[in-house]
């Protein structure tokens, strides 16, 4: 299957085939696979990968997609530009 | 220095389940904050051009499109209510109970006593060839271009997906004179009513069950799909793929629920496949585990507007009341739209809307 051309996060450019590289090399949950490939940090924060990647996680180490750790939580749950913040607080 | 917006009740999202609980938060007294990203409110409800079925309390007859309306006539009557929109709610932090609004470059602080999570569900995703061309479509895109803005997506449409999004958009696409070549379903029986599939196969639509899409066709835009046969294990048998002709590829493979806020907020999840994907657990007032914490909408579980509505009036009741803020009728009411909901997901087609909502909701909650 040409697995390259199947694209898992949109935002990042991220394929399956790349995908599946990290989880042979040992990264093991969502959140290990992010940090190094930057798949569920762009535009949709992961809204459209991040279960795509928990199933291929689940397949790969043959448990039921549920016992597959979920991803830290954080806000902002969708990107806010950094001048925003560094403007702070807006009047009242 | 700046004050500190304080609400008794935040209320995230403005779609039926929103709109809902922010109504019965506003009649009850409380002061209500009902906030959504879009510059319109309604969420789903703007495109859904169908007549509602149900009962009158669910608006049977009424077109989804003309609903938002009739709440927002009732909201802007309440002065303990505020709608805000065009305000994105990025950040909800559980130990002060403070939400982050954005809104237009401005960040805003508001601290709710309650807040009640209506942030609807978000599509699902497939991973197969050349899934990135333009001309490849989530089913809600399609339905915004077509219902919103009027817009044809394109001519020959492949639907992926027979739950009833798929189904109700292959009939839109019908009904704008655009083609439906084919719909593909991975399952081995149609997910939807069998009242919507009817429809598509009297308009001479192919409905191919155990059938998945293997790679979308073309260099610059979609131009063809392979289609092929799964088996059991959702595997493609080999030699029964096909080319079909094509220029949208459309994805209707369901729905989960959006509860980034319900993370952030540290409630306890649950995986529910019936319902989407990780649901909070809450109680049949629909209190998370967090008991600032409310849930409505299909972001507890997806289902469909009607049982919306009714799950945010629970929660915008039961919030209140947990404030102290009781509408004269708020048990008799409970008490009725419980049995409504009951009512809804008793159908044949309810059964695993029903055991799933068993599964996320826990027992001996107090209001």
């Amino acid at each position: 299957m040409a697995d390259d051309d199947i694209i898992i996060c949109r935002c990042e450019d991220i394929t399956l085939r790349q995908i599946r590289e990290l989880i042979a090399q040992g990264y093991h949950t969502i959140d290990e696979i992010k940090r190094v490939s930057r798949a569920g940090m762009g535009p949709c924060q992961g809204r459209t990968c991040r279960q795509l990647i928990a199933r291929e996680l689940a397949g790969a180490l043959g448990v039921p997609i549920e016992q597959v750790e979920m991803p830290t939580f954080r806000p902002p749950s969708r990107p806010v530009l950094l001048s925003t913040i560094a403007r702070g607080e807006a009047d009242e | 220095m700046t004050q500190l917006k304080e609400v008794d009740i935040a209320v995230i999202g403005a779609g039926p389940a929103g709109l809902s609980a922010a109504l019965a938060c506003g009649k009850s007294g409380a002061t209500t904050l009902l906030i959504d990203f879009m510059d319109a409110p309604g969420g789903q409800l703007i495109k859904q051009t169908h007549k509602f079925f149900g009962s009158e309390r669910q608006f049977a007859g009424t077109r989804g499109i003309q609903i938002p309306s009739i709440f927002i006539n009732q909201l802007s009557q309440m002065p303990n209510v505020q709608l805000v929109l065009g305000v994105n709610a990025s950040g909800y932090y559980a130990d002060s109970g403070v939400l982050t609004l954005e809104d237009g470059g401005k960040f805003i602080k508001v601290k709710a006593k309650r807040v009640i999570i209506a942030t609807g569900a978000g599509e699902k995703a497939l991973a197969f060839e050349n899934n990135d061309l333009p001309g490849v479509y989530g089913a809600g895109a399609v339905q915004t271009l077509m219902n919103v803005y009027g817009v044809t997506p394109g001519n020959r449409v492949l639907m992926v997906g027979s739950g009833n999004i798929g189904l109700i958009v292959s009939y839109q696409l019908i009904q704008a004179h655009v083609q439906v070549v084919s719909l593909v379903e991975a399952a081995g029986r149609i997910g939807g009513y069998l009242v919507h599939a009817a429809k598509l196969r009297r308009a001479g639509v192919p409905i191919l069950t155990s059938h998945t899409i293997v790679r979308a066709i073309g260099e610059e835009t979609v131009r063809g799909a392979v289609v092929a046969q799964v088996d059991q294990s959702w595997q493609a048998v080999p030699g029964s793929e096909r080319e079909v002709a094509c220029d949208v590829i459309c994805l209707a493979v369901g729905l989960t629920p959006l509860v980034d806020m319900m993370w952030q907020a540290g409630c306890e999840m649950k995986y529910v496949p019936a319902l989407g994907g990780h649901v909070p657990v809450r109680d049949e007032n629909m209190r998370a585990s967090n008991p600032a914490v409310y849930v409505a909408g299909d972001a507890g579980g997806v289902e469909e507007a009607s049982s919306a509505m009714i799950s945010g009036e629970i929660a915008g009741i039961s919030a209140a009341v947990s404030l102290g803020f009781r509408a004269q009728d708020a048990d008799a009411r409970l008490a009725l739209l419980k049995s409504d909901l009951a009512a809804i997901r008793s159908a044949p087609a309810g059964e695993k809307i029903r055991a799933g909502i068993m599964s996320a909701t826990a027992c001996g909650g107090e209001r």
